[in-house]
């Protein structure tokens, strides 16, 4: 018998994956709840264990059913998955006891139970491919989080989220299958599905022409998952029409997998050479970026409702991951790492606070939110806290990662990237006053007032993570430390 | 590898023109179709065609299934069969959802065609739709 500790990598993705039919079998919403609330809890835990197991000891690698890798399916955590972990469990484990109540408003009783299957699933999913170290095994975990969301985006109330889910299942499963075509290129060429294992073997093909295409496979399928613009298309409506638990949910996790994957992809499989030597990727990554950063941000400034304008602003700070990305240098992928972190737990938390918004006022467009100021102090509050983290004002999370991203830029000279990136956060600041002038500077509607007060169970998850996002502003330890060492570790497999 | 490209011959690489005309085949009906199901067959094409690149070239003509024998020398690789048999259920899921939901569609709206149906959501939103139409 072997101690629990050793199989934490296993149980992170078995807790929640064997939670998910538990509450199906259950089918009373509360009991369902009560299993998908202790199911997050427990993958947090799991995460955080496994984090402080690798800042001490380095990377974890363990053989699922005792086959060694590279036969064998192996599940690996290093200083970057332990990290993307954290996030997407502690998000979780945030957002699911807020999902509660949310979810009363929103779905039809007798599909509770199934939200949280769907919930829990997603979660296993996400966490899979996180933890995987093999690259097929990516693509099932990547489907089983996909088609959940899918599901849970269709229960939103409009029936817009009907479409906006189809339009999801398209992209996402056209994505999906480019990045399978580019494993399955890699596998004809090394004859490994093992990560790592491809990555010491593909010196020996590289700049092949399989190669190459499934470079080019993988990147279009793994930037339709991440929303990389303008391949963002299937965004905006899901997090729009998705009930709010989900979009923030979303918001926080999925895109931010999705940049996991293609930091995996392109730094411990293929390699710098022939990523950026052989192809000009630095300079699409670049323009790509800087495109998002703009276009997004500009779309986001003229939309009506709220979480369509945050939704758009996602796709925009999607640019910014990308961008430190493309510099391929320890601080700029320090940046994009610290920023994949920060930007999560903002965005959750604003897509959180609006879920109470829209609980309240009936709705999250422009109009509803008119005297949002007076009426809900506190959330307009945390809204415009988050707000700021979005545009990079100092004391907020959003600023720690820009820092770094104008450090990164700074260090191969490119001074106009400082000033389109400090352009570009103007551009937030617009957007951000939108909401601002709507919340403080105007009478409240005779129609939308309501009497309700939002409920604890929803004001304090939103409230935490509001505050985390200040937290992480002023106490970067734990994500510039975290970030810094898994940029050290991506970078050290090309030397 | 590449001094082996020039020796392969077009039959050798049959398989691979099927699977890139049924990629392309596929991709062309999910871009040019408007109606939801005939989007959803062009979905189950392009998948399909993936299921053939991995397929196809884990055949060795005259090989066996891997068995531990002295009378088999030659084997096919099983692996990829196992790897589909996995991608085949992930597509028929993706395949069930999406026709679960153009059900909810045709429930909701009425019709199953994309432009039809985007037409009936714009003027439910009252300030209309700024951002580029999806």
């Amino acid at each position: 018998m072997t101690s629990v500790a050793a199989h934490l990598p296993a149980l992170q993705v078995v807790v929640p994956l064997l939670a998910a039919p538990l509450t199906v079998l259950l089918r009373r919403p509360g009991a369902a709840y009560a299993v998908a609330v202790a199911a997050s809890w427990a993958a947090l835990a799991i995460a955080v264990a496994l984090w402080q197991r690798v800042a001490a000891g380095g990377t974890l690698s363990y053989a699922m059913g005792s086959w060694p890798p590279p036969w064998g399916i192996e599940y690996r955590v290093d200083a970057l998955s332990a990290f993307v972990l954290v996030l997407v469990a502690a998000t979780a484990a945030v957002v699911l006891p807020y999902s509660r109540r949310s979810i009363q408003e929103e779905v039809p009783r007798h599909q509770h139970y199934l939200f949280y299957t769907m919930f829990l699933l997603c979660i296993a999913g996400l966490l899979g491919v996180t933890i995987t170290g093999d690259a097929f095994n990516i693509f099932v975990f990547l489907e089983i989080s996909s088609l959940s969301t899918y599901v849970l985006v269709a229960l939103g109330r409009d029936r817009r989220a009907l479409v906006a889910s189809y339009q999801y299942l398209i992209m996402g499963t056209i994505g999906a299958t480019f990045i399978v075509i580019g494993v399955g290129l890699l596998y004809l060429m090394t004859g490994t599905l093992n990560l790592a294992d491809i990555g010491q073997r593909i010196g020996a093909v590289q700049g092949s022409r399989p190669v190459l295409a499934a470079l080019a496979f993988l990147t279009v399928g793994i930037s339709l998952k991440l929303a990389l613009f303008p391949l963002h298309q299937w965004l905006p409506n899901a997090y729009a029409f998705a009930p709010s638990a989900v979009a923030a949910f979303l918001a926080a996790t999925a895109t931010k997998v999705a940049v996991y994957v293609l930091l995996r992809f392109y730094f411990s499989v293929f390699g710098e050479s022939v990523v950026f030597d052989r192809l000009p990727m630095q300079e699409a990554m670049l323009l790509l970026a800087l495109a998002g950063m703009f276009v997004a941000s500009t779309i986001a400034i003229f939309q009506t409702d709220l979480k369509r304008l945050f939704a758009y602003s996602s796709v925009g700070q999607i640019g910014y991951v990308v961008l430190g990305l493309s510099f391929l240098s320890d601080s700029g992928l320090t940046a994009s790492i610290v920023h994949l972190f920060n930007h999560g737990i903002t965005k959750g938390a604003i897509f959180l606070l609006l879920g109470g918004v829209a609980m309240v006022t009936g709705g999250t467009g422009l109009a509803h939110v008119r005297g949002l100021g007076r009426r809900m102090p506190l959330t307009s509050f945390g809204i415009v806290l988050c707000g700021l983290s979005l545009v990079g004002v100092p004391g907020t999370a959003g600023f720690v990662s820009k820092w770094f991203l104008i450090l990164a830029a700074l260090e191969q000279g490119q001074w106009w990237l400082v000033f389109l990136i400090v352009a570009s956060s103007l551009l937030a600041v617009a957007y951000l006053w939108r909401f601002v002038e709507a919340a403080y500077f105007r009478e409240p509607d005779a129609g939308t007032t309501g009497s309700r007060a939002v409920p604890w169970s929803m004001a304090l998850p939103a409230g935490l993570l509001a505050i985390a996002t200040v937290y992480f502003g002023l106490d970067t330890s734990f994500t510039v430390g975290s970030a810094a060492r898994a940029a050290a570790g991506l970078l050290e497999a090309l030397r | 590898m590449t001094g082996a490209e020039s020796a392969m011959t077009w039959g050798n690489h049959f398989s691979y023109f099927v699977t890139v005309f049924m990629m392309v085949a596929g991709l062309f009906i999910l871009i040019a179709r408007g109606n939801l199901i005939k989007k959803l067959v062009g979905l189950g094409i392009f998948q399909t065609s993936m299921y053939l690149l991995y397929i196809a070239p884990g055949k060795l003509v005259g090989g066996t299934a891997p068995i531990l024998s002295d009378r088999f020398t030659v084997y096919s690789n099983p692996l990829p069969h196992v790897l589909i048999l996995t991608a085949i259920v992930v597509g028929v899921a993706t395949l069930a959802l999406g026709l679960a939901l153009v059900v909810r569609i045709r429930a909701a709206y009425g019709s199953i065609e994309e432009d039809e149906v985007l037409d009936m959501d714009a003027p439910a939103s009252p300030q209309g739709e700024q951002g580029p139409r999806q």
